[in-house]
């Protein structure tokens, strides 16, 4: 176990480095100055552009400037975002909190309702209700989120009134941030009303963030329990006179689980890409919108770092997939 | 009344192809204590009979039966409910592949107290305890580690050990082990068969056993059912069988057993077993037959008396050996 933890660290280092490098060229590839874009409509002097150059380092060899941002990430130095002056780690982190509740709900909206449906259509296979789900999957994995959140928005917000349209909470309430999670923060606050205003903000970004995801799940739980359901191991258990129940929610889901958490955890890259439209969308003040701002202003250390810090993100999901997978699956552990 | 009765028992599979049947109007009995050898080539539905028996086919095979009768049930008539009951329980079946037969991602331990929780309703402890008795029966050493294992962390020959422990574990009345040791070294098939016979002999209970090889049955079974193609064309005691078959397809696997060849190179029966699209019109055998004439062509044969072995053919071989006695 302990060498297979140390194999999959291993791998860790040169995908680090190589997500520094991508995230430093993405931006800089983008044509448009953040100097000129800073200075706004009143335009600068060109002694004080000179100056800004020389202050942000843009006249130096490229590859020294690489340096310079590897050298610092290296050391847990991020910079400083061009337009608030505040340092990217901080910024990221009093963001980041949004993101997360916003996007664990929308797995746990995923995994919830993904996982019985798969197995429930594995079950009833070519039945009317596989048929239904699979193609109801289809369509939800097909969907351009903008769209979809779009319809939501017209059909829960404007017709019906049920929803708010953005924001994490209604503007009456006010705390502070203790966790960063809204749920949470507005539970503790102990103020009437906030707790049910928060969840009825997160209902349509939820459910928006996680129509891919769960789409995806279904499918593929389905597709695996076919698999195992083919296998000599579930014949043995009907042979044993187990009852349905148990040889499916048991001996077929266990093994099941192996590749659906695969998609679970490659779904988490997905997410954190659908946040940053559902964010923007819903004026979610997350890292998404945060992103979106900062590619619009050009603002090469938000948008290097929070590329980082999510590719990390990633990177450390797929490790942690990759371990529970050890738990999971007897056979590679003791490998 | 025996133990399993099973009368023109057929079982079609529907596919893109059309229907196809696997088994074509089977009668068996086995009573307690019985060792049952069924042979016959690959593709002669020894395996989908039995399966079907146990209730384990998928839905796309149809099974009829005029009479399944096991252990004073019928179990062609019981709900899917009342028949788990008694399989698993009273009625065992071990597989060919032991490594796949067992799920890989649970202990071997927790794959066999599940059973006697199930039926007996036993607690852990008791469980575990039978468990260890189980293990000890069926020469597994060690028991108390192995019940920790995982099914890849031991051999084939163990794990079909752990297989059959668990099926005796509720004391079956008849176990059928289909082909349990054509995966397994030479070795330990023998230490498997031994296993089945001794248990066989300790518990009483009726055995089935499905195999290819006739010398497996010549040691083992006391009567012998031979199945080709779907159907059942001969059924004898093992030593009338061996020193005067009465079918012609029984002949030609004697034949083709190395000791009996006279040969050097191993006869084998040319031809194979007629697939879904193949099957002739008249007797079955008759594309392979030596015997063959245009009546066995024609007119399927119905089996003949229990003095001819049942056998399914026009012209039964051996007949005069019943005029001798
Ligand atoms: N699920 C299925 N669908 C369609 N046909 C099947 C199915 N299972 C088995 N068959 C067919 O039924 C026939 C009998 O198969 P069966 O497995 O009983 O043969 P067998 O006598 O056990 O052979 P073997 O010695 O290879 O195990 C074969 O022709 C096989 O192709
Ligand atoms: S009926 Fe004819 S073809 Fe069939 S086995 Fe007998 S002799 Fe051969
Ligand atoms: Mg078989």
């Amino acid at each position: 176990m302990l060498r297979y933890v140390l194999s999959r660290f291993a791998t860790f280092l040169p995908t680090f480095i190589g997500v520094t490098l991508i995230s430093f060229a993405f931006i800089r590839v983008l044509p448009g100055d953040p100097i000129i874009v800073m200075a706004g409509e009143r335009g600068m002097t060109q002694e004080r552009y000179d100056e800004l150059v020389v202050q942000f380092g843009f006249d130096r060899p490229i590859l020294a400037q690489y340096w310079d941002y590897l050298t610092g990430v290296l050391q847990g130095d991020l910079g400083n975002s061009y337009v608030t002056k505040r340092p990217v780690w901080d910024e990221f982190f009093a963001l980041f909190p949004a993101t997360l509740e916003l996007s664990i709900c929308a797995m746990i909206f995923a995994v919830a309702l993904g996982l019985p449906a798969g197995v429930i259509a594995a079950m009833n296979r070519g039945k009317f209700f596989d048929r239904t789900l699979m193609s109801t999957a289809l369509v939800g994995y097909s969907m351009p989120i903008f769209w979809w959140a779009l319809l939501l928005i017209i059909v829960f917000s404007g017709n019906l009134g049920w929803t708010p349209v953005s924001g994490r909470i209604d503007l009456l309430y006010y705390f502070d941030d203790v966790t960063g999670f809204m749920l949470i923060d507005s539970l503790i606050s102990g103020q009437d009303g906030a707790f049910t205003s928060a969840v009825r903000h997160l209902i349509l970004p939820t459910i928006v963030l996680g129509t891919i995801p769960l789409a995806v799940i279904a499918r593929q739980t389905r597709s695996a329990m076919l698999e195992v359901l083919g296998e000599d191991y579930i014949r043995t258990a009907r042979a044993k006179g187990l009852p349905p129940g148990r040889i499916n929610g048991l001996h077929a889901l266990r093994n099941a689980l192996i590749p659906v958490i695969t998609v679970i955890g490659l779904s988490v890259g997905t997410l954190l890409a659908g946040a940053i439209l559902t964010e923007t969308i819903f004026s979610w003040p997350g890292i998404g919108k945060w992103m979106v701002d900062s590619i619009f202003r050009r603002d090469y250390p938000v948008v290097q770092g929070g590329l980082l810090l999510i590719a990390v993100m990633v990177m450390v999901v797929n490790l942690t997939v990759d371990l529970l997978y050890g738990l999971i699956n007897p056979k590679i552990r003791k490998r | 009344m025996s133990l399993l009765r099973l009368r023109n028992l057929s079982v079609e599979f529907a596919t893109t192809g059309g229907r196809f049947r696997a088994v074509d109007q089977v009668d068996l009995d086995v009573d307690k204590g019985d060792v049952l050898a069924i042979v016959g080539e690959s593709g002669s539905g020894k395996s989908v009979s039995m399966l079907a028996l146990m209730g384990l086919l998928p839905w796309t095979a149809k099974v009829t039966a005029d009479e399944m009768i096991f252990d004073g049930h019928d179990l062609s008539k019981m709900s899917a409910r009342a028949r788990r009951k008694i399989v698993g329980k009273d009625l065992a079946m071990i597989f060919q592949e032991p490594m796949s037969s067992l799920n890989p991602c649970f202990t071997v331990g927790f794959q066999i107290r599940e059973a006697l929780r199930i039926h007996l309703g036993m607690d852990r402890k008791a469980a575990q305890a039978r468990a260890l008795e189980l293990f000890d029966l069926v020469g597994i050493p060690d028991p108390e580690q192995r019940l920790k294992a995982f099914p890849h962390q031991m051999s084939g020959g163990m794990n079909q050990r752990v297989m059959i422990a668990m099926a005796i574990s509720c004391n079956p009345k008849l176990l059928i082990a289909d082909e349990p040791t054509t995966a397994l070294d030479v070795t330990i098939q023998a230490q498997i068969l031994d296993l089945l016979v001794r248990l066989r002999d300790e518990t009483g209970m009726g055995l089935v056993l499905i195999t290819h090889d006739m010398g497996v049955v010549a040691e083992t079974a006391q009567r012998v059912s031979v199945h080709y193609a779907g159907q059942k064309v001969e059924e004898q005691p093992v030593r009338p069988l061996f020193r005067s078959p009465h079918h012609p397809y029984t002949s030609a696997l004697l034949a083709a057993l190395p000791e009996r060849a006279t040969d050097k190179r191993l006869p084998t029966i040319p031809g194979v077993v007629p697939g879904q699209f193949d099957r002739p019109q008249g007797c079955l055998f008759s594309p392979r037959c030596p015997y063959a004439d245009d009546h066995c062509r024609k007119v399927p044969p119905a089996p003949r008396g229990p003095d001819l072995g049942l056998a399914r053919c026009h012209y039964p071989l051996n007949t005069d050996e019943r005029l001798a006695s």
